[in-house]
């Protein structure tokens, strides 16, 4: 009994004929995504290749990884006394992203303002503001945070002001980016009212941005939730500080239960947000 | 608001029926108003809470805030006091150094991309509802990939730096890491989006469950990975040049030092080299991306 295949297969022949171009597209189309993969593992192998990784070193690592993963179950962190140092660091961790968010937020607001296209049309201003936005966005928070561990010392305050810092490089662009594809219709309705150039922005765009910008927010939220976890390690407060200590110790059961604890806060906070964006502004506020 | 006085409206509703009216918006009004204040007053408590946790010192800021405005006079000044601007040599006098750093970092974050991607993209069919029937297999691989993502890269870094020693291994692994955890994620979201229609038509000519991603599903979500993932390389060249602050390779380690070093001209010489890395990446890939998008739209 034939297969279906070689039934239909019979009249490969003619077939081809027929449709001779959708038979030559579909072979250039492979013949590209095969050159394409060839690329990129050929990249893949000169990159590893070029980065001096000693291969035998490679193997004994491994080993040492999966110890290490071994000695981490049962997470445990030993006394309640310390389960509440971790508690009080993560509360930090939280207290340090709502405060960065928030902060930032209120900071680049007039900066959107200013790097959007439709309000400010000198520009030059327009020019200087979108790249300095870039610039602050360019340096990574961890950097900031070690500028600011400099300013006003170690502590959870640094970190405030590092995710400030870095937060509001990307409001700034993100702000402006939602003022600029503001309807047009309700600023001109407040023009045509008589509405001076504070109305128009007050009546006319901050209605149509403020559930975009409310989103952003939140969603900034929980991701500075997760960034919070780490600024600790160059010492600006939070978990991040206790997390370095207990993996250069070699505390391997501390290590899995502040990563658990953290695991959950962050599952936590992105269950309330996703929640809090939907009841704000319904399906709208999605960040894509 | 001005109230609304219904004789200075000639020609309109009666009277009492204007005045129900403008109470019925009043009422309307005042209601969401309420809420607005109290949403504000719940943030404001909030926020007053989070200071004290955070040790907000608004007195320490504004005795010190002076230095970080200063910082970045300092950071553009060379040794001998003159401005970094009237010698460029001597500010940048380790670039052909740093150059092979800088290469070092792109390269651990594309390696780390291109690994992260590969096995993020074997496991995302594993997690989309729509292709996978087993709740077991698709909630272990959910469940995977966001233990995966929610780690910090760098705690994965601190973790391998103990385990593999410095350099950029650990640098690599925990950027493929993340990634992985990441595009599968979002990969995952692709598929669980896709015209099942050709799913069905593969499935109907007796194709297994191989043939059916390979025939059906990766046509329609190629250009959306893709994409994706030129937007994580992106994002992990950012995570790459702070990798060495925990001894995972690439120009970290050299920023790291110049900064707690004070090697004021230094700190400045690598943020720009870093930021100019950066927006060129950031460029490139943005016009990769475009033109993904325009081949996928085009066909």
């Amino acid at each position: 009994m034939m297969s279906t295949r070689a039934k239909i297969l019979v009249d490969e022949q003619a077939i081809k004929a027929r449709h001779g171009a959708i038979y030559v597209a579909g072979r250039q189309q492979t013949i590209n995504l095969f050159l394409l993969v060839a690329a990129l593992l050929l990249g893949l192998i000169l990159g590893l290749a070029s980065l001096n990784i000693k291969w035998v070193a490679v193997l004994s690592g491994f080993s040492k990884l999966g110890d290490f993963i071994y000695f981490m179950i049962p997470p445990s962190t030993g006394t309640w006394a310390k389960f509440g140092v971790y508690a009080y660091a993560l509360a930090e961790t939280l207290a340090i992203a709502l405060l960065g968010v928030l902060l930032a937020a209120l900071f680049a607001f007039p900066f959107g303002f200013l790097a959007a296209k439709n309000v400010v049309p000198n520009w030059l201003l327009h020019f200087f503001t979108r790249r300095f936005l870039d610039s602050v966005r360019g340096v990574d928070e961890l950097i900031w945070a070690l500028i600011w561990v400099g300013v006003v010392g170690l502590g959870p305050f640094a970190g405030v002001l590092a995710l400030v810092c870095s937060n509001f490089g990307a409001f700034g662009k993100l702000f402006s980016e939602a003022i600029e594809v503001a309807d047009k219709r309700p600023i001109e309705g407040v023009v045509s009212a008589g509405g001076n150039g504070t109305q128009r922005i007050a009546f006319g765009i901050i209605p149509q941005i403020f559930p975009v910008i409310a989103g952003q927010v939140l969603y900034y939220f929980e991701s500075n939730t997760r960034s919070a976890t780490i600024i600790g390690i160059v010492g600006a407060g939070g978990i991040g500080l206790h997390l370095a200590e207990q993996i250069r110790t070699l505390e391997y059961q501390h290590v899995s239960a502040i990563i658990l604890m953290i695991l959950v806060l962050v599952a936590a906070i992105d269950h309330v947000s996703t929640k809090l964006r939907f009841a704000i502004i319904g399906n709208s506020g999605q960040v894509h | 608001m001005a109230a609304i006085t219904p004789n200075a409206l000639p020609g309109s509703l009666a009277p009492d029926r204007l005045s129900f009216l403008d109470g019925a918006y009043k009422a309307a009004v005042s209601a969401k108003r309420r809420q607005t204040w109290l949403g504000l007053a719940l943030l404001l408590f909030a926020a007053l809470v989070a200071s004290v946790v955070a040790e907000v010192r608004p007195v320490t800021f504004a005795d010190n805030v002076f230095r970080f405005f200063s910082y970045f006079g300092r950071i553009f000044t060379l040794e001998n006091g003159a401005s970094v601007f009237t010698d460029p040599a001597e500010w940048f006098w380790g670039l052909n150094k740093w150059l092979v750093l800088l290469w070092e970092t792109i390269v651990i974050a594309y390696v780390g991309t291109l690994i992260g991607a590969i096995f993020g993209f074997v496991l995302c069919f594993l997690a989309s509802a729509n292709l996978v029937k087993s709740p077991w297999i698709r909630l272990g691989a959910k469940r995977f990939l966001e233990l995966c993502r929610t780690v910090p890269e760098l705690v994965f870094a601190l973790i391998f730096v103990t385990s593999f020693g410095l350099g950029p291994l650990p640098g690599v692994l925990a950027i493929a890491i993340h990634t992985m955890g990441a595009l599968g994620k979002l990969f995952s979201e692709v598929v669980e989006n896709i015209s099942m229609q050709p799913v069905e038509g593969v499935s109907a000519a007796g194709g297994s469950w191989t043939q059916t991603v390979r025939f059906a599903v990766v046509p329609q979500v190629m250009s959306n990975f893709l994409s994706y993932t030129l937007l994580r390389f992106e994002i992990n060249v950012r995570g790459a040049a702070v990798m060495g602050f925990v001894g995972a390779g690439g120009i970290g380690q050299d920023l790291v030092e110049a900064i707690r070093k004070f090697y004021y001209s230094d700190v400045s010489a690598l943020l720009i080299l870093i930021i100019i890395t950066v927006m060129l990446i950031d460029t490139g890939t943005e016009r990769l991306r475009h033109a993904v998008i325009g081949l996928d739209q085009g066909k």
